[in-house]
């Protein structure tokens, strides 16, 4: 696979954020979904969610500056914005498994074609398991956005026929944005293919997937920029 | 006149005996009631269960509590944020007995405890591995888990103002565990920044009531 088939993260963040509707309650978790926020037009006034209880959020400051009493799940400082609100955990859990968030975005070590997620566990005898709040949240947001690279380091499929490690969420994803592709998760279709890298053909993406494709009628082409 | 303003963190604490169960209220850094946890530490209380979402970080607070022994099990979301070299050690040595809850439901379970409420059922990790061993019920069209309310005879509670009633306010995303942590544990012992005479707060500004409070310590003290 030719490495400029692939598009950058910023682009994948770029496509996820274009994708996100105007007035919109959203979480974002670790890795790439961290890139999403600074592609979010401040005109839709997209409303960032941090799971400890912060509603608002403008964006991470720079540096030790900052407060250690306004963090985000990855434990970094935030500012907060305009109009924000502070609630407690267990309210700002209701908000998330009570169906009140439009989407999570959130990275993932495998999804599979009837949208199960895995995230949290590679299962390893010695991997200290930790699951925060991503069950809670896959189980209530109203679209799961999964947004990762389209292969693991080792080079393995991360988009399977069935998820080989522990599972976050049982048939919950919707959307998954990669490297190489757009694709939307149908209950009964599978993967559908909505987007392909300018340069990958169907073929490549096919054989960078465990589970079979379908492709959309019309499939964009998504080009660097 | 009800007065629970404790003299000093010393004394806050020194009712928690060796086997108890402790919440302590932080998510990262945040919300941590570190005057109260090093108070618990020279206080030398063992065999401890804690229920905080983390399980702490380097070798100082929550972490060195366990470093030291003295806490037999976690009940926590997620006790691998980096640094949580001290847990990572015991939990490897097979020393420390981990009980792994999704975050939402810790939560739930403690606010459950607090509000009189029997065992529930909720979305989240049905179908995954958390739901082994438990009730899992479809019920229109969605699964579910039953989940047992979760109690404690203790919680340490960071604060930001409190009076001698115990009413409490919390510092911005500080409040985190503190309201429901408050409410289900049998003593509550909250630090605060200030303690302000009683009526200062206004009464909608106050953020868990007093009656959720056992004990207020400045964290000076």
């Amino acid at each position: 696979m030719a490495a400029n088939k692939k598009l950058s993260r910023d682009r994948v963040a770029q496509l996820t954020a274009q994708d996100i509707a105007p007035g919109s309650y959203i979480n974002i978790g670790l890795g790439i979904p961290t890139l999403v926020p600074k592609y979010l037009d401040p005109e839709k006034e997209v409303v960032l969610h941090s799971e400890n209880g912060i509603l608002g959020i403008e964006g991470l400051m720079p540096g030790d500056e900052g407060d250690e009493d306004l963090i985000n799940a990855s434990k970094q400082r935030l500012q907060l914005i305009r109009g924000s609100s502070i609630v407690d955990q267990s309210l700002s859990f209701a908000m998330m498994r009570g169906g009140h968030l439009d989407a999570t975005i959130l990275g993932a070590f495998q999804v599979a074609m009837n949208g199960d997620i895995a995230s949290w566990s590679t299962g390893a005898e010695d991997d200290i398991p930790g699951i925060g709040g991503a069950m809670d949240l896959v189980a209530g947001a109203r679209r799961v956005i999964v947004v990762m690279e389209h292969l693991a380091k080792n080079g393995r499929p991360k988009l399977m026929k069935s998820c080989t490690y522990p599972l976050t969420g049982v048939g919950v994803v919707t959307n998954i944005y990669t490297d190489m592709a757009i694709i939307d998760v149908d209950p009964t279709e599978g993967f559908v293919v909505r987007g392909i890298a300018e340069g990958l053909t169907r073929e490549e993406l096919q054989a960078a997937t465990d589970a079979p494709l379908k492709f959309a009628d019309t499939v964009m082409v998504l080009a660097e920029r | 006149m009800i007065n629970k303003i404790a003299p000093s963190l010393r004394e806050a604490v020194a009712p928690i005996t060796d086997g108890a169960s402790v919440m302590i209220t932080g998510f990262g850094d945040s919300g941590l009631p570190r005057e109260l946890i090093d108070a618990l530490i020279d206080h030398g209380a063992g065999d401890l269960t804690i229920i905080s979402n983390n399980a702490g970080t380097e070798r100082v607070g929550l972490a060195r509590l366990l470093d030291l022994g003295r806490v037999r099990k976690m009940i926590c979301s997620y006790p691998k944020s980096s640094g949580s070299v001290v847990f990572a050690e015991l939990y490897r040595a097979g020393r420390i007995e981990l009980e792994l809850v999704p975050q939402g439901t810790l939560l739930e379970r403690m606010r459950a405890a607090g509000a009189g409420l029997g065992p529930f059922f909720t979305p989240t990790g049905y179908g995954t591995s958390i739901a082994e061993g438990k009730e899992q019920r479809v019920y229109e069209g969605k699964g579910y888990v039953l989940e047992q309310p979760l109690a404690a005879d203790f919680a340490l509670v960071k604060g930001y103002h409190g009076d001698r009633w115990g009413n409490l306010t919390y510092r911005f995303a500080a409040r985190g565990f503190g309201p429901v942590m408050c409410m289900a544990a049998k003593t509550t012992i909250a630090q605060v920044d200030d303690i302000v005479p009683l009526g200062l707060i206004p009464p909608e500004a106050v953020i868990t009531p007093g009656i959720f409070v056992s004990r207020v310590v400045r964290k000076d003290a």
